[in-house]
């Protein structure tokens, strides 16, 4: 199904999520990179060493969430703009994504959250937008949501056409 | 059109500064050759310069960087070496002969450079696919939108249907949303999409819908492109009818692959091979990427399409195996060569690049 349309199913997703939903009360990259591909820069570009690919730079990346401190800077090194970063906070969750599109949404803006397929299913509020040199154009929007839509949030929808 | 007086003699010329050629400039200036890059367009970089998303690879291959980013380390890394590094821009070589003299054009004037050694890093060119109306203004090839946008900063249409499920198509696709282009639909004749799934993703929750087994049947308008009909494909690739919709775009991007620039090859003697997983006709390298045609080597797409990063290490090899050839010794030769030979290898050992290492094989070189 994903070889056709792109879109990993929910048990796939879940699969990249903490077994125990509890590990996510601290925040913690989430790495949707489902198929071989020669690439490491998270594994090269992670400072607490959580995350292995390995020599052959062709092999999947495993995280330890033990390691991981969710800080984000895979989440702007992965040029798959794969990875986000999922954090729980009581009845809400903060999801970190990656975001390359001009006009940057506003603090505290609220936005429409999409699913992987690009449906909109809820509305988020933009708690910080993160820029820095280090990030090579890429920002880092901070997002909150409703915890119930951890594993199908993905994005903001980006108006096009316009 | 004018014509030089004399002959110019350089030691190595290396035809198309892309990624490949910038890398086998290094590699020669490094070894203390003189060097004299030609390129047709105003500025370096080939592909690079419309490269405006982040790189694979490792960091070796300045994983995680843009190209456009690239392209600057590159050019400021032959800045080192001054003079030794000659580039002539804007300048088209319009014939190679097998005695090693090149026929160039540079601001309506005729010249020849006599080479001592060359290396063709020409890269490729878009194909494209037949049907009804393919002609009509608005329809492109994905690569050319993306000169017009990431280069010139030209938007190319307001609704697109991008053709071609391969990274080019992906990417292309993702730039488009960028410049606020709106990607109506991205339709793949196979049974499954064939760039990294990364990249599909990146624009399926952007909402562009992925169609596999489908295909542009015919583009409808009068003066430009106002709809298109697309159908799906049966296993054996051939349209059904019955199965027809219309999407109503402005603009047809074409991404069904590459096929390399080997003209020059040709021209100048070296034998070529037509491989098919490796885009069409290729030239006959051996190991050190030389040619059958002493002297000239050969590297980056037009040896194989592949990608940027894969290119830049086949450059810096070349380069190197050129200047040994040329007489000069390099540092540590043996370690950077299998080094370099380690980053390919590890490049070439995914799923995605199943069919390059098919290729190569028929072509009887090992990678």
């Amino acid at each position: 199904m994903i070889e056709k349309t792109g879109i990993p199913p929910r048990e796939m997703v879940k699969k990249e999520f903490p077994k125990d939903e509890r590990v996510l009360i601290n925040p913690k990259a989430i790495i949707e990179c489902y198929k071989e591909i020669p690439c490491n820069p998270c594994e090269t570009s992670c400072p607490f060493d959580a995350i292995h690919v390995g020599e052959d730079i062709n092999k999947r990346p495993v995280i330890d969430f033990d390691k991981c401190t969710g800080c984000g800077i895979c989440v702007f090194n992965c040029p798959g703009l794969a990875i986000s970063v999922m954090q729980l906070k009581e009845d809400k969750a903060l999801l970190k994504i990656p975001y390359e599109f001009i006009p940057r949404p506003q603090k505290d803006a609220l936005v429409n959250v999409v699913n992987r397929s690009g449906e909109v299913i809820t509305v988020g509020l933009v708690k910080r937008v993160q820029e820095g040199k280090k990030q090579k154009q890429t920002a880092l929007l901070h997002i909150e949501i409703d915890r119930d839509f951890i594993y199908d949030a993905i994005t903001i929808e980006v108006p096009h056409g316009q | 059109m004018e014509r030089g007086m004399y002959m110019r003699h350089k030691e190595a010329v290396i035809i198309g500064a892309g990624p490949a050629g910038l890398k086998a400039a290094k590699s020669l200036c490094e070894a203390g050759a003189s060097v004299t890059i030609i390129d047709r367009n105003k500025d370096l970089g080939g592909q690079l310069t419309k490269q405006t998303h982040k790189f694979f690879g490792s960091e070796k291959q300045y994983a995680s960087v843009r190209g456009i980013e690239i392209l600057k380390i590159l050019l400021n890394d032959l800045l080192e070496y001054g003079t030794q590094c000659e580039i002539l821009n804007e300048t088209s070589v319009v014939g190679l002969y097998h005695d090693k003299v090149i026929a160039c054009v540079k601001d309506d004037k005729f010249f020849k450079i006599k080479a001592e050694s060359i290396i063709i890093a020409t890269g490729a060119s878009e194909k494209s696919i037949p049907f009804e109306n393919n002609d009509l203004p608005g329809i492109y090839a994905a690569g050319a939108v993306q000169t017009l946008m990431n280069q010139y900063g030209v938007k190319p249409g307001d609704k697109v249907l991008m053709v071609g499920s391969g990274n080019i198509g992906l990417i292309v696709s993702y730039q488009l949303m960028q410049a606020g282009v709106e990607v109506v639909k991205l339709v793949e004749a196979a049974p499954s999409i064939s760039g990294y799934l990364v990249h599909a993703s990146k624009i399926q929750r952007l909402g562009v819908d992925i169609l596999t087994q489908t295909s542009i049947k015919r583009a409808i308008g009068k003066e430009q492109v106002e709809k298109v009909e697309l159908w799906n494909l049966d296993e054996t690739w051939q349209g059904m009818e019955g199965s027809e919709q219309t999407l109503e775009v402005d603009t047809v991007c074409i991404s069904v692959g590459l096929a390399p620039l080997t003209e020059l090859l040709m021209q100048v003697g070296a034998e070529v091979m037509y491989v098919r997983e490796l885009g069409g006709n290729v030239p006959k390298i051996d190991h050190r990427y030389q040619t059958t045609v002493k002297g000239v080597y050969a590297c980056g797409d037009v040896c194989g399409i592949e990608e940027a990063s894969s290119a830049m290490v086949e450059g810096a090899l070349s380069g190197i195996h050129a200047a040994f050839d040329l007489g000069y010794t390099i540092d540590d030769e043996k370690r950077k060569v299998k080094a370099l030979k380690e980053e390919l290898k590890f490049l070439r050992s995914g799923p995605h690049a199943a069919k390059i290492r098919a290729g190569y094989n028929k072509l009887g070189v090992m990678i």
